[in-house]
């Protein structure tokens, strides 16, 4: 297998969880701090809600730095699709792919669902809502736990803080009742 | 100049999410339904690695780039507000198949559509400003 070959496979868990823990690393040599979801209370502050709310009322600019991680992740995105991808479909197990398949999915064909993602989907009203929902809700409960999957999961266990670890298993309490209970009754 | 770095930083995340499958739906579902190792692995090495960099770091008093000492922040005690957050933004999360930062990723991979669950979780954030004050923390 040449090089490109293996770029272009999906990477192994083993490699990708070493990239993520650099990430984080790289930005604690550069004086920050790895987590995401604070761009978004940036973004609300830069868009004038500091009228508003004093939660927005910062000065935004010290998190430049942090709107242009997310820049830099858009770009590693398209950078993945148009060079690094063989555009093979997700590799989920059989097993997934019959649970999803009992709710109407069918098996992958890319990297996300065109049930939930096509065109045609988002301009149904079910469709929006679930986007719509599921971001909203991604965006509230990240700022009430006061971090999301990299500022908890990642940076907060690494440093074995307790609110972290807590806030971790409130994560896998709404993925698994949303999962197991709520779907069913969506899909 | 001095934000390239982060652009750097940031590129090397994107194609990380990309390329572990960490920013589809599917493995996300396939997570939280215990029915592949891929997603643990991928956590668990980052948080395995993460704890002995940390540990090494705070042991020898290691300093970033400028010279400054690293330090961590603990977050305020409280159980309520990152188990009640936490349980929300889980919800969001398999709802979805998409935490923040793989909501962005999506959209330079030519997921389009999630801008509507990128601008909704800004929306989120907002409302959660709004009524902070009334949310027990």
């Amino acid at each position: 297998m040449t090089l490109i070959e293996f770029i272009q496979q999906p990477w192994p868990w083993w490699l990708s969880g070493m990239i993520i823990a650099s990430v984080m690393f790289i930005l604690l040599y550069f004086g920050q701090s790895f987590g995401f979801s604070s761009n978004l209370r940036t973004i609300c502050s830069m868009a004038g809600a500091g009228k508003v709310s004093r939660f927005f009322d910062f000065n935004w600019r010290s998190q430049t730095w942090n709107l242009v991680f997310l820049l830099g992740a858009i770009l590693g995105g398209f950078i993945s699709k148009e060079f690094l991808s063989s555009g093979a479909p997700v590799m989920i197990s059989d097993s997934t792919i019959r649970d999803l398949g009992a709710m109407g999915f069918a098996p992958p064909q890319g990297m996300q669902p065109e049930e939930l993602f096509s065109m045609s989907s988002i301009f149904s009203v079910k469709g929006f809502l679930v986007l719509a929902i599921g971001g909203l809700m991604v965006g509230f409960g990240s700022r009430y736990a006061g971090g999301c999957t990299s500022g908890h999961a990642i940076s907060g266990i690494s440093n074995l803080q307790i609110p972290s670890i807590i806030a971790v298993v409130g994560f896998f309490l709404g993925g698994l009742l949303m999962t197991h209970v709520l779907f069913p009754l969506i899909f | 100049m001095k934000l390239i770095k982060f652009l750097l930083a940031g590129t090397l995340f994107g194609i990380v999410m990309a390329k572990s499958e960490a920013m589809s739906w599917y493995r996300i579902q396939e997570m939280f339904r215990f029915q592949a190792f891929h997603m643990y692995g991928i956590i668990g090495t980052a948080v395995t690695l993460g704890v002995i960099g940390v540990f090494l770091i705070k042991k020898y008093q290691l300093r970033d780039f400028s010279g400054n000492p690293i330090l961590f922040y603990p977050k305020d005690k409280s159980t309520v507000r990152y188990l009640a957050g936490g349980t929300i933004f889980g919800l969001g999360w398999a709802l979805s198949g998409a935490c923040p930062g793989p909501m962005v990723v999506n959209i330079g991979y030519g997921y389009l559509s999630l801008l509507i669950v990128f601008l909704f979780a800004v929306l989120g954030t907002f409302l959660y400003g709004l009524v902070q004050n009334k949310l027990p923390h």
